[in-house]
């Protein structure tokens, strides 16, 4: 069937059951935009304020939804705009198609107007990328990225369409070909042959291999990595968990992978870990990660980490094996078959006087009593008002570490946080594509002074669409996390870290036309946040809490495991 | 020390941009690269010589197998593999030297391309090592320029990538 070329991008993208698209309209994707127009009872658009809300909305909705993100945007600035929050989801293994459109092929390599080489600019920050010259590859271009951006480890790719390639006279052959089939087909059949695209077949001599070890274990732990979240593992891992009989750790981005409020669960390990899961690290004699690539806010100091113990790595990306820290045993594999292999094959052990040690060091978080709102206060109030299945989307520094030690996270999804990247402005976006993407659940958005200023003008989509996002300002008037540092390792030198400046939260809420709040007591965020959830309007809670809080525990950086700068 | 890489790749735009961002981005050092077509015109063979730990290109290959425009990845065997590369030299002659120039030649086998008044143009095609020794040899005639291909190599016996 002839087609116009636009018409096939649009069918294509329902092939692939899209619905929503975040984006930004511009020039040279005008084309797209007037298609989209035919399309939009089928298509949903929402227009954000700035292309890098555009992006981290999708990613949030990627994330939250486990579906692939979409988010298109113009040449230039617009695809530029956009790099930080490519950028972002790379680094997260989020599945994100974003399309840009470039300029004609007559005007490519002059300096044209809005003329960028995205695709050059994007290589290191995306499993893929794609500079379509020619209408009758686009169906097949737009199923490959597909199929690269959700399989094996997912990731973002970003497809550029030359303007002339969009150009309503521009019909090429085109068949609608539903997903489930098109990754059979033959350019996809040769890039799952040659790239693995679907996860690799986990060797089964590597499952009885650490059968065996555990069999051997007198003290194993388990770390739960963003791969139980991204692989949607989580059954799995809690059979496995509960048959080995050991401690959890979880990681930044395992955070939902694993219930944090579990008996098994020994809370975050690292930077700010937990004493219970650092001094585990340190102790254990048999340590298996599943999803997590030993990132430097983890392993802290790679030549001390788990000293004491075999290391073995579960992951679906062999490049992550021995990357980061070297291991006695590895498996490739998707977490969840993985798991699943292994549960079939492992007995139930036991580790009584293990779990004893370790779980012994958990402590109660202790809410404060005082006149002055502190952050646990402030999350205490949130976690008692909402429903216990509500989404976090947090923005980056000690409110997100703050957040993500005192929620407990039960499914995965539900917490949203830039955990490799550490974007601040990442929060806004991707609570509002995770409220796009999931609009039965509450989601809150805990955010810094700081953060909220880098990306609060996505307040006007929060209203325009009438999504009821609660955003929580940890207003600490400062940098806080940057603050931190200077005030444990610069000598209280507080170099450009004061946030003594506008705006009024509550003012620049109201000016968008959502509520605002400024709460100073705990009784007035109670009060604040009832408000907020009986409107089901977005809104702006301004939660003044103190400059010199820290977050507790930490080790310094490059640090070995257990040496705590905070207890 | 000294490894070598062969990768095929799709003959598509970027691809060669992608590989080389992937080296430099980890901070690994390519000392050697060349790029031409297979047998099959879609595809592209790009020989790569790092030098490096083990580790090191462990990881290279790891990286390299991801992208999705990389067929094959493989390392060669060093003490297993035929490994060439092709020298252009310019070098200054003069009626006195030329003669001496001559000789070196014959004994590396390398071919006279061209010859001026006051200089000589020489083409030998050899390992990366015998290259590096002809060039010593040249150095005390005064060479002009050196262009060099970059190493290209295949493992030894009927096995291929
Ligand atoms: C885009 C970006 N710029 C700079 C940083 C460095 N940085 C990390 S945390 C932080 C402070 C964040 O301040 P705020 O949002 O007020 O959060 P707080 O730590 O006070 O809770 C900064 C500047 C970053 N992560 N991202
Ligand atoms: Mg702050």
């Amino acid at each position: 069937m002839k087609v116009r070329s636009t018409q096939a991008i649009m069918e294509c993208l329902l092939e692939q059951e899209v619905d929503t698209v975040f984006g930004y309209p511009g020039g040279t994707i005008l084309n797209l935009y007037d298609e989209l127009y035919n399309y939009k009872d089928k298509i949903h658009h929402i227009l954000t304020a700035h292309e890098q809300g555009a992006a981290h909305a999708a990613d949030g909705y990627a994330r939250s939804t486990g579906k692939v993100g979409v988010c298109f945007a113009t040449s230039g600035p617009g695809a530029t705009n956009l790099t930080t929050g490519i950028a972002t989801a790379y680094m997260d293994s989020s599945p994100v198609v974003f399309i840009t459109c470039n300029v004609a092929e007559p005007l490519l390599g002059k300096d044209s107007f809005q003329e960028v080489d995205i695709t050059g600019i994007a290589m290191p920050i995306t499993k893929a990328t794609y500079l379509v010259r020619d209408p009758a590859t686009i169906p097949d271009v737009i199923r490959q990225a597909f199929a690269v951006a959700a399989t094996g480890r997912p990731g973002p790719v970003l497809i550029d369409f030359l303007k002339n390639v969009t150009a309503p006279d521009q019909m090429i052959e085109y068949e609608f070909v539903h997903w489930r089939e098109n990754r059979g087909c033959s350019s996809i059949r040769s890039l799952a042959h040659t790239h693995e695209l679907k996860a690799p077949e986990p060797n089964s001599d590597d499952i009885d291999i650490l059968v065996d070890m555990i069999g051997q274990a007198q003290k194993p732990l388990v770390i739960c990595g963003g791969g139980v979240v991204r692989g949607r593992a989580d059954k799995q891992f809690m059979e496995f968990a509960r048959k080995l009989d050991a401690p959890v750790a979880i990681t930044l981005m395992g955070g939902g992978g694993f219930p944090g409020s579990h008996e098994l669960a020994t809370g975050m390990i690292g930077m700010h870990g937990s004493r219970a899961s650092n001094v585990a690290a340190n102790q254990c004699d048999l340590l298996i990660a599943v999803g997590c690539r030993f990132s430097d806010r983890v392993a802290l100091n790679p030549a001390t980490f788990a000293s004491q113990a075999k290391i073995v790595h579960i992951d679906i990306d062999r490049s992550e094996i021995d990357k980061n820290v070297l291991t006695d045993h590895h498996i490739v594999g998707n977490a969840r078959h993985v798991l699943e292999l292994l549960n079939q094959r492992l007995t139930q052990q036991e580790h009584a006087a293990w779990k004893d040690e370790i779980l012994s060091l958990k402590r109660d978080t202790v809410v404060e009593e005082c006149d002055q709102l502190t952050p646990k206060q402030v999350l205490e109030t949130i976690r008692q008002l909402v429903p216990e299945n509500s989404i976090v989307a947090t923005d980056v520094g000690q409110h997100q570490m703050w957040s993500i030690q005192h929620f407990h996270f039960e499914y995965p999804g539900q917490l949203l946080t830039s955990g490799g990247f550490g974007t601040m402005g990442f929060g806004l976006g991707a609570a509002i594509g995770a409220k796009v993407g999931n609009p039965d659940k509450v989601v809150i958005h805990t955010t810094g002074d700081g953060c909220f200023r880098m990306n609060c003008h996505e307040l006007c989509t929060v209203e325009h669409y009438d999504l009821p996002v609660i955003t929580v300002i940890f207003n600490n008037g400062c940098l806080g996390m940057v603050r931190q540092w200077q005030n444990l390792i610069y000598n209280q030198r507080f170099s450009e870290t004061t946030l003594d400046r506008g705006p009024d939260f509550v003012k620049l809420a109201e000016a968008y036309g959502l509520n605002g709040y400024r709460v100073t007591n705990r009784t007035e965020m109670e009060q604040a946040l009832t408000a907020a959830l009986a409107s089901g309007k977005g809104c702006v809670i301004d939660a003044v809490i103190d400059t010199d809080d820290m977050v507790r525990p930490m080790v310094p950086g490059g640090a070995h495991i257990t040496n705590f700068l905070l207890e | 020390m000294k490894q070598t890489i062969s990768v095929l790749v799709e003959n598509q735009a970027g691809v060669l941009n992608r590989i080389t961002g992937l080296f430099s981005r980890r901070a690994f050092n390519i000392e050697s690269l060349a790029v031409g077509p297979t047998d099959d015109p879609t595809i592209s063979r790009i020989t790569i010589i790092v030098d490096s730990g083990n580790n090191m290109v462990d990881q290279v290959e790891k990286q390299l197998n991801k992208l999705v425009d990389v067929i094959k990845v493989r390392t060669l065997e060093e003490n297993n593999l035929i490994g060439r590369e092709l020298m252009i030299l310019k070098v200054n002659a003069t009626n006195k030297t030329r003669q001496d120039i001559m000789t070196i030649c014959s004994i590396y086998g390398a071919k006279v391309d061209d010859i001026s008044p006051s200089s000589m143009t020489l083409e030998l095609s050899d390992t990366p090592e015998r290259l590096d020794t002809f060039q010593t040899m040249m150095r005390p005639f005064s060479i002009l320029e050196v262009v060099r291909t970059g190493v290209i190599a295949v493992q030894k016996g009927s096995g291929k990538i």
